[in-house]
């Protein structure tokens, strides 16, 4: 059996074509993360106080010879700032890869569903009013708030995902009416606050890596260490599931309880990330449309790579955010908009036949 | 080893779609053709056979082996149904998808034995020249094909196809249905295909089901089912049979 007027290929030079295209997958990723290195590099090295390159190194090698003040700047502000950005990284692009997955839809992020202004909203609760979620934390209070509001947003989309018949659309728009809801609740205790508490609540929203310390990468780490490896371990089915629900169901994939579970997940990463660095917007967006033009959607390449993009992304913003106007560290997330949406949008108008069409 | 399905009842809502559907012992290497008019209940009965749907009362049995026994993951191991649509938007190409549905959702690793099965697939269902391609650029008999060479590629005892050529041209029809027969000939597996054309019908398959408000009105050789006297007011047409210059069944149908 032939078809149109193309010569027939034979089945060793189709497997030919699949393992080049395999190859060069794996040379593009190990790209990645040799540039993801390099980022993490220079995050280190750089910032407003003047320590050299060599003498950096020499002090993250060997932590004895550095002087109290290297010691505060490279082990306590640098590297948890230059971890932070490739977790979170991480664990955005993880997040955004997989709700674009489980919703068949290219705009699902934590922060286009509402995630984030769950978050947001959360935050301004403490700042405001003083109000925590969860009793008796203490200083943690802004952090607890933004979690606790965040996996609330979460359960009432996974709630709502429990009700018969809900399509992944509907999900979409659930998701779109709570970032509005929340939204508009952030504007009335905005509206109410003080002058200073505006001021940290806007700061709060723009996003920052400079709340990081080693407790908050220990837990974004382990979070992350719990939910890739299940995702990755559910990669055939999420690969299946692309190809819409009935092709999936008919390979044996139990469709709704896939979503429920990755959608647990999901919500554990974007409530825990954006909890610790505030709103950041578009790196769950764009780091999986990168991994998706690089490696295509075979979870096995796609998933690794969204994670991969993801903390590429929000590393070089770290770097970026130093290196505007020297002496200044700006807030992550002004910078991921502003790099994003630019990017996005020409990433949309070159890909546009090939990708979600 | 058999098929065959006993007083099967299935509603959406109030809605009934199959009515006490019942069919007798379907035969390893037979192809068998569901014909029936729109909405008579085709795709529900593929769906309940295949486990996912499940039905208000009845049974399918597999040889003495009834499948309500079996979890649905067992079950579409031994059943490899091939849903009608597949939504096509998605950034994988077509070695990709046939992969994935040799991997059947089992191991992390594709041996080059995989490799080796789903180039010879795709080269056998003459769609090799795609193989490299996205999905969301084929056309919708190229995709068609590639859902067919996706369920060729696994391995099972039933194979259900939902009119696997509804997209295609004359040639690719008479190819497709050819692969089918063969295939499920050469593994003694039980084969059904639900179809519209009547001709492609009796040209390819053994036996046929005729289906009509999700009840079955016969069932037997394309010979025996054609020539029924009901299958005219089934389809509410005038039905007129020739024999062809191939001694195949013709089946001319007209309205008044």
């Amino acid at each position: 059996m032939s078809t149109d007027t193309h010569p027939p290929l034979s089945a060793g030079e189709i497997v030919g074509a699949y393992r080049r295209r395999t190859a060069r997958r794996v040379m593009l990723v190990l790209l990645a993360a040799l540039a993801l290195c390099t980022t993490i590099l220079i995050d280190i090295v750089t910032g407003p106080a003047d320590l050299s390159f060599l003498r950096t190194l020499h002090v993250i090698v060997d932590p004895s010879v550095a002087t109290i003040k290297e010691e505060v700047i490279i082990w306590d502000l640098r590297l948890p700032v230059a971890l932070m950005a490739v977790v979170v990284g991480a664990m955005l692009g993880v997040a955004g890869a997989e709700m674009q997955t489980i919703l068949n839809n290219p705009l699902a992020d934590p922060f286009t569903l509402g995630l984030s202004s769950a978050a947001s909203f959360g935050a301004a609760l403490a700042i405001v009013l003083g109000f925590s979620v969860i009793p008796s934390v203490g200083g943690l209070l802004v952090t607890v708030n933004a979690f606790a509001l965040s996996l609330l947003a979460s359960l009432a989309l996974f709630a709502f995902t429990r009700l018969r018949g809900v399509t992944p659309e509907a999900m979409i728009l659930v998701g779109i009416a709570m970032l509005f809801t929340f939204n508009a609740l952030l504007a009335f205790l905005q509206y109410g606050a003080s002058e200073l508490q505006l001021a940290q609540l806007i700061f709060w929203q723009l996003g920052s890596l400079a709340r990081a310390t080693w407790p908050k990468v220990g837990i974004c780490v382990v979070v992350l260490l719990i939910v890739l490896p299940y995702f990755l371990s559910r990669s055939w089915a999420l690969t299946a599931l692309r190809m819409g629900e009935d092709k999936a169901a008919a390979l044996g994939v139990n469709v709704a309880l896939l979503r429920l579970m990755v959608l647990a997940g999901v919500s554990l990463l974007s409530a825990v990330a954006v909890s610790f660095v505030g709103a950041i917007a578009f790196v769950g967006l764009v780091g999986p449309h990168i991994a998706r033009i690089i490696v295509g959607e075979d979870q096995r390449g796609f998933l690794p790579l969204s994670a991969l993009a993801g903390a590429l992304i929000l590393s070089g913003t770290s770097i970026a955010s130093k290196a505007i106007t020297p002496g200044i560290v700006y807030p992550i997330g002004m910078i991921t908009s502003l790099i994003g949406i630019p990017f996005f949008v020409s990433l949309i108008l070159s890909q546009r036949k090939r990708h979600w069409q | 080893m058999t098929l065959s399905a006993r007083e099967l009842r299935f509603a959406y809502d109030q809605r009934t779609i199959l009515n006490e559907t019942a069919f007798e012992a379907l035969q390893p290497g037979q192809l068998t053709a569901l014909i029936g008019p729109n909405a008579s209940g085709k795709s529900t009965l593929f769906r309940v056979i295949a486990g996912l749907l499940k039905p208000s009362a009845g049974q399918v049995h597999l040889g003495d082996l009834d499948l309500a026994t079996l979890s649905t993951r067992a079950r579409l191991k031994r059943v490899c149904f091939m849903p009608q649509f597949f939504a096509a938007n998605a950034s994988l190409t077509v070695f990709d998808v046939v992969m994935m549905a040799r991997k059947n959702l089992a191991g992390w690793k594709v041996s080059a034995a995989d490799m080796d099965a789903v180039g010879e697939a795709l080269h056998s269902a003459g769609i090799g020249h795609l193989s490299e391609a996205y999905i969301s650029e084929l056309s919708g008999g190229q995709a068609q094909m590639v859902s067919v060479a996706q369920a060729l590629i696994r391995q099972a005892d039933v194979y259900l196809f939902d009119e696997p050529t509804s997209a295609l041209d004359l040639r690719h029809q008479l190819d497709v249905l050819g692969q089918i027969a063969s295939t499920i000939r050469a593994r003694g597996a039980i084969g059904i295909v639900a179809l519209h054309d009547l001709n492609l019908a009796a040209r390819f398959a053994d036996h046929l089901i005729l289906l009509r408000q999700g009840q079955v009105l016969a069932q037997g050789s394309p010979q025996e089912v054609l020539h029924r006297p009901e299958i005219g007011a089934t389809y509410g047409v005038g039905i007129h049979i020739t024999i062809g210059p191939k001694e195949d069944l013709v089946v001319h149908a007209y309205t008044s």
